[in-house]
């Protein structure tokens, strides 16, 4: 067996028929650890590296598994024709897939040898080396892009926006993925008029960028906080209406001059 | 590559279809007498000729009599009954259950319909004559004691035709559209001429092809009664537009069925008089169009390319005649009305696939099929699409976006499938690759084939309970004795128990149905529906005596789920790693898992106790019955029993399931599958046709679940069992791929008589472009892996109320709002609500 489908790494989750991230039905897996800590990220069990316990409808459920990448392919693998017929395949998620490279690269390297298509979710917070190794394996980068105020955003995500940026602007310059902006919309954070265009307006200067996602803020993270013992910091922060994503999907538009798109 | 370019562009509703569906549904649908009281009348006048001939001329009397209407705007006409979606009946197949319901059937939950005095009184002094003269009683007279037992005690119903004609038909539509029915007289009159009144089978023969002519007079006879009818109308008419199509509808009525149509609105026309008239002859569902898209095409050809027709009308006429599908209704017994809820006649019109030449013909009207469902938004027809690597990836988007819109159509058939198994059992390539769909998911070759495909239902699920109790069911040997349960050592030989009770039960099941098709042939051959199914006129022969091409009977299993995931936990507890033993299983069944007892259960425990007694020589009294039903319940409800039914049913829901993608298990699923479809094969009916096995429960897994004890999968006594060849409700857990893998490991070419695969999904999973794209992808896949036939539930907002409230039958309901995915049933109630709320936005 190649030696890289013997990494290991540490995922919570492996969902299969996902149609909402990337090109058709894709295989999600989840890796877990994150760097930031959005306070209102939906996956809360998701951000520690360590394996934890949450209470998941009145019983505890452990919460990260370590794994090899041949594991992991395995599953992977079930689906092939599903990714054949819609132009799907495998996409990282997290956590921060960038936080395990090894295993996120070994993983990605597996999948594209064998032929299935490739994409990460990812924040893209790591030393650009770290995403140059992964580059070759992938097909699709969906990038978060949070907010353009460094100041704003770590006083909401726990980190600066500056190497975010700066990788955004790199990978956009290599040419060797297609990659797509995501934002998550989030009342109170970053959805006035103002700061979704300067974020579009950002993603103008950058090269090659397929799309522009506008992902409205949802709660249905909230459960999981009561089963890990933590407190929800978004309170009863509501979903913004749909009204509302339409017109900055608009905005979005206008200042990004590539295609927009609301959800995933 | 397809034969045909085609116009796909959309074609707008025109009003009158909106008050055609508002009429036709402004009221409950009612019960009429004329069918009943006219056949009683014709019967009494014949009753000294062959059967062939009364069936023919009470066709005769009924159609020249039943009452007729032409409803306000129909443009398509031909009406069973004055109510809108009325039904008459039809005692020559049975009519007791009807008087004994006469009082409930207005109110019940399932298909009321209403039923005035008059009407009663009507049909009770036309039911007198029919005692000693039905096709049930002759087929209960044909059944062995042991099948009627067998019956008894719910292994299986084959209540559809012992009750009811047998439908399951398409004809050739084709050739009445060609030809009228004064073509068939004259092939039906040449084959008299050829006759020698000194042939053995002549008088046989001649009877049958006279009965021909008869039927072919009385359909020709009720147009042209539409005809006058309408030109009546047209005079006393004051609105000029609505004058004007009364006339044509009085031409047309005129012309068809007599003649071969001249146009594609007379096409229209002779094909719902056929579809109608099929009904009013036999009381049989799932008289199926077919392939409409393909039979009507050159009418729509020939008119289009003369310039005379615009695809909007040729749409209006399309979407009138799904109206009118709607308008044919048949009340059921009770208990029927339950297996088939919906009102549904099961009329089955597939668009799309190949000709017999294997090229695609999908063309304008596989669209327009489409659209009129799209349009009329009605449960009839069963619209079914045929899917092939030929297929244009347009229409399969355009079927998807029927889907999406909750209506539960189209049907998905998977010709690479279809076409092989039909050749397996006999059929020719061609006649294969023309294949259609009757009533839910059977196959079989129009116009050839008397398939008999909705024979019974067959609970695989109670064989595997008479494992348990050594074949006796309430204290009465119902099955072979395979011995004690508890002294079986090993896993094969607790299987070898089980196939040995399947094996047994299946040829019951034979012999319940061969009956009953005796006595078909006997009572009721059906002279009109076989003039329009090779080679009934050839061999001067009614479908019902095996005039067909290809002879079938096809009974359905359901419960492959729950008895994949049943004897899995068995092999997996009791004998692999022994956590618990027999015993303990047993009386967990026995117990229902300590979840409490039904009145009856518990009443039947008491005398099988009480029973159990008495054979060793005490005598048991009323005193002693009451104490064994108190210690009964007491022991129902004991903590220790309560405790242990905990304990199982938790060590088995940590087994794994049919339906997650586990290699393991889904062979083992295939193999159970087996214990059903392979011993039928065998069997041969008595129209020198064979049996083949479908998997597929229409909706009887809910009354016939109802009638089963616990099973080993973790399954509640009483519960519904299975649907189809799914997954238990709530055991798939790793979404639709993985549900579609585990079932595409199902042997689907062995069955047949079709497969029925149910997957549910949120509005959101196919929204937008890429969703439909997503979806069609995920249909293409399941059918690359050889799965045979698929249909979709898109979720409404009821539906999720539903999950909410029992949450356990919907484990594996996905969501899919605001871009995040989650299974339903485990978020907060709070944040269900939400996501009801959200139903109905955008995202």
């Amino acid at each position: 067996m190649k030696e890289y489908l013997n990494t290991k790494g540490r995922i919570f989750d492996i969902q299969r028929y996902s149609i909402h991230d990337g090109n058709g039905i894709r295989t999600i897996v989840f890796l877990k650890g994150c760097i930031l800590r959005c306070r209102w990220c939906c996956n809360p069990e998701s951000q520690g590296f360590a394996i934890e316990t949450m209470k998941v409808q009145g019983k505890d459920e452990i919460i990260g598994r370590d794994v090899t990448v041949a594991e992991v392919m395995e599953t992977v693998e079930k689906d092939r024709t599903y990714y054949r017929k819609t132009g799907g395949g495998l996409t990282l998620s997290g956590g921060e897939c960038l936080c395990q490279p090894e295993f996120a690269t070994a993983l990605l390297r597996a999948a594209h040898e064998v032929g299935i298509s490739t994409a990460i979710e990812s924040v893209g917070i790591a030393d650009y080396h770290v995403i140059e190794e992964i580059l070759p394996y992938l097909d699709q980068y969906l990038l978060d892009i949070k907010h353009m105020n460094a100041k704003k955003h770590k006083e909401y995500t726990g980190q600066s926006n500056k190497m975010i940026l700066e990788n955004a602007r790199r990978i956009a310059e290599s040419g060797m993925t297609k990659l797509s902006i995501r934002v998550p919309v989030i009342p109170g954070f970053n959805d006035s008029v103002e700061e979704i265009r300067d974020i579009a307006k950002f993603v103008r200067t950058l090269e090659n960028i397929e799309r522009m996602h506008l992902l409205p803020y949802h709660r249905l993270g909230q459960d999981k906080y009561d089963g890990l013992g933590r407190r929800y910091l978004m309170g009863d922060v509501e979903p913004p209406s749909l009204d509302k994503m339409q017109m900055l999907l608009k905005v979005a538009e206008e200042a990004s001059g590539v295609e927009c798109q609301i959800g995933g | 590559m397809g034969l045909y370019t085609y116009d796909s562009t959309e074609i707008s509703k025109s009003k009158r279809i909106s008050k055609l569906v508002d009429d036709l549904y402004a009221k409950m649908p009612e019960i009429e007498s004329a069918r009943a009281v006219l056949i009683t009348e014709s019967y009494k006048q014949t009753e000294n000729e062959p059967m062939v001939i009364r069936r023919a001329k009470a066709f005769q009397h009924i159609l020249e009599n039943i009452p007729i209407i032409i409803r306000d705007q129909e443009l398509i006409v031909g009406s069973t009954t004055i109510a809108p979606r009325g039904c008459q009946t039809y005692p020559e197949f049975s009519y007791e259950w009807l008087e004994e319901e006469f009082d409930t059937v207005e109110t019940r939950s399932a298909d009321p319909f209403y039923i005035s005095e008059k009407t009663k009184a009507e049909l009770k002094e036309a039911n007198a004559y029919w005692k000693g003269r039905t096709t049930s009683e002759l087929a209960t007279a044909y059944m062995e004691p042991e099948t009627l037992l067998a019956m008894e005690h719910n292994i299986f119903t084959p209540g559809n035709y012992f009750y009811n004609g047998v439908g399951h038909v398409t004809v050739k539509y084709g050739e009445v559209l060609a030809i009228g029915f004064s073509g068939i007289k004259e092939k039906a009159q040449a084959e008299l001429d050829k006759l020698s009144l000194a042939d053995g089978d002549y008088q046989k023969r001649a009877r049958f092809l006279e009965a021909v002519l008869i039927s072919c007079d009385a359909a020709i006879t009720y147009a042209k009664r539409y005809a006058r009818l309408a030109l009546q109308m047209a005079e006393e008419c004051s609105d000029m537009t609505r004058k004007k199509e009364l006339v044509m509808i009085a031409q047309n009525c005129a012309n068809v069925p007599e003649k071969g149509a001249t146009s594609f609105y007379e096409a229209c026309q002779s094909f719902w008089f056929v579809q109608q008239l099929l009904q009013i002859e036999s009381s049989g569902h799932s008289i199926s169009p077919g392939r409409f898209d393909q039979y009507m095409y050159p009418y729509y050809k020939e008119d289009r390319d003369k310039g005379i027709l615009t695809r909007e009308f040729a749409q209006e006429l399309m979407d009138c005649i799904w109206v009118k599908l709607n308008d044919l209704n048949k009340c059921r017994d009770a208990a029927s009305a339950e297996g088939f809820a919906g009102y549904s006649l099961f009329q089955n019109l597939i668009a799309g696939g190949q000709n017999s030449e294997g090229i695609d013909v999908t063309n304008d009207l596989s669209f327009m099929s489409i659209t009129a469902s799209m349009h009329v938004f009605l449960p009839q027809p069963s619209l079914s699409v045929r899917v092939w690597n030929g297929s244009p990836h347009e229409f399969l988007i355009r079927a998807a976006e029927l889907t999406r819109t909750g209506i539960g159509l189209p049907a998905y058939y998977n010709d690479e499938v279809i076409i092989p198994s039909l050749v397996s059992r006999g059929l020719t390539l061609q006649d294969a690759r023309d294949y259609n769909i009757i009533g839910c998911v059977e196959p079989q070759k129009s116009g050839k084939t008397e398939g008999w495909h909705d024979a019974a239902f067959f609970n695989m699920c109670r064989p595997l309970e008479l494992v348990f109790s050594n074949g006796m069911d309430k204290g009465v040997r119902i099955g072979p004795a395979t011995g004690d349960v508890e002294e079986m050592k090993t896993f094969d030989e607790f299987y070898q128990a089980y196939k040995d009770q399947m094996d047994y039960a299946i040829k019951l099941l034979v012999n319940a149905d061969n009956a009953i098709d005796m006595a078909h042939a006997e009572r009721c051959p059906l002279p009109f529906e076989s003039c329009m199914v090779d080679d009934c006129i050839k061999r001067g022969k009614a479908l019902q005596e095996g005039g067909a091409v290809y002879n079938f009977t096809g009974p359905q299993g359901f419960g492959i789920a729950n008895m994949a995931d049943a004897l899995y936990a068995v092999k997996t507890l009791v004998y692999d790693e022994k956590k618990i033993t027999m015993k303990e299983l047993k009386a967990a069944l026995t117990m229902n898992y300590g979840k409490g007892l039904r009145e009856d259960d518990i009443e039947a425990l008491t005398a099988e106790i009480a029973k159990g007694i008495k054979e060793s020589g005490k005598e048991v009294g009323a005193a002693e019955v009451a104490t064994i039903l108190q210690s009964v319940i007491a022991a129902s409800q004991a903590p220790e029993v309560k405790q242990n039914g905990e304990r199982i049913l938790e060590l088995i829901d940590e087994v794994p399931k049919f339906g997650n993608d586990i290699p393991e298990v889904d062979a083992f699923a295939r193999d159970v599958a087996y214990t059903y479809t392979r011993p039928l094969e065998q069997y041969k009916n008595p129209r020198g046709g064979i049996f083949q096995a479908g998997l597929y429960p229409v909706s009887a897994n809910v009354p016939l679940g109802g009638q089963t004890g616990a099973t080993p999968d973790g399954r509640l006594a009483h519960a519904p069992v299975a649907d189809g060849v799914s997954p238990s409700a709530g055991k798939d857990v790793n979404g639709p791929t993985a549900a579609a893998n585990s079932v595409s490991k199902l042997d689907h070419f062995i069955a047949s008589n079709g497969t029925l695969f149910n997957q549910k999904f949120h509005p959101s999973a196919l929204s937008g472009r890429k969703g439909l794209e997503n979806f069609v992808g995920l249909i293409r896949s399941y059918f690359d892996q050889k799965g045979s036939h698929m249909q979709f539930n898109v979720v409404s907002r009821e539906t999720l109320i539903d999950a909410q409230k029992h949450p356990e039958q919907y484990k594996h309901l996905v969501v899919r709002v605001a871009g995040y995915s989650a299974l339903f049933t485990t978020l907060s109630k709070s944040l269900q609500d939400d996501i009801i709320r959200r139903t109905e936005q955008g995202f």
